[in-house]
């Protein structure tokens, strides 16, 4: 598995960033409903990440999500924390 | 096994079984959802061999064990978050409900501290680890020092704390002086 990469998905939609773990069972929900809805995303591993980089991006989470916890799902100035696929869905209708 | 293979069904198998076995003996419940907690196994062996130790394959360690002792699993939040939400953060565990199938496991809040607010042995408690000796209320005599499994409460009168907690299966390293 990539630390890091990007997946396409519809020009219509805005594009997510997804912060997960790799070992985490409710990462992959997550992203498989991201795949499921067509939405473009960025995404990161945090425990794939060497030191440097990883306390680098663990600032972003932070900004986001003080409890420093995964998923962490970053949409258009929003952010949603945890598998909440009706959030998520709704999130991105509007 | 080398870091880079990937881990065997089997083997994942094999510690699920025992896993269920420990709970089941001692009260506790594994998902019953079965694909998931077989993920949840395999993210336990994968930071097993990542690590040396099998932590929460839902929360990031630090690989430096001494601070990620309260997240090795069983973690030492899974008991308040079992009467809580009804199962553990990463829902390996889950209470009677879950598992009959009158409620649904939703998103566990994280109850442990952030990276910044956490001292010593992981959580933020200013806790007396094992082997630490904890200052006794003035005049209070114990014939034998009191230990305290913090994953499941267990307490026991002792010289030193036993190697597996009876209970809950952690080891030594997860029990603080009590009394």
């Amino acid at each position: 598995m990539e630390a890091r990469g990007s997946v396409s998905g519809r020009q219509d939609r805005p594009r997510i960033r997804f912060y997960g773990l790799s070992t985490c069972v409710w990462c992959r929900r997550t992203r498989q409903l991201l795949e499921d809805e067509g939405i473009p995303f960025d995404y990161v591993y945090v425990d794939l990440l060497d030191d440097d980089e990883r306390e680098q991006v663990m600032g972003e989470v932070r900004r986001w999500n003080p409890s420093e916890s995964f998923p962490t799902l970053v949409l258009e100035g929003r952010c949603i924390v945890g598998y909440r696929p009706e959030e998520i869905k709704e999130a991105l209708r509007s | 096994m080398k870091r880079g293979d990937a881990i065997a069904k089997s083997e994942v198998e094999a510690l699920a079984v025992r896993l269920t076995n420990e709970a089941e003996g001692a009260g506790y419940h594994l998902n019953p959802d079965r694909d998931f907690t077989l993920g949840l196994v395999e993210g336990l062996l994968t930071n097993a061999r990542r690590y040396g130790y099998q932590v929460c394959p839902c929360r990031l360690a630090t690989g430096n064990k001494e601070k990620d002792l309260d997240i090795i699993c069983p973690c030492d939040y899974r008991d308040a978050d079992l009467v809580d939400w009804g199962a553990c953060y990463c829902a390996l565990y889950v209470g009677d409900a879950v598992l009959v199938g009158t409620k649904k496991v939703g998103p566990v809040p994280e109850r442990r501290p952030p990276a910044a607010e956490r001292v010593g042995n992981g959580a933020a408690r200013g806790v007396v680890p094992a082997g630490k000796s904890l200052p006794l209320p003035s005049g209070l005599v114990v014939a034998l020092p009191v230990w305290r499994c913090r994953v499941c409460g267990y307490l026991c009168a002792r010289e030193a704390p036993p190697g597996v907690c009876p209970i809950c299966k952690a080891k030594a390293e997860r029990f603080e002086r009590f009394l």
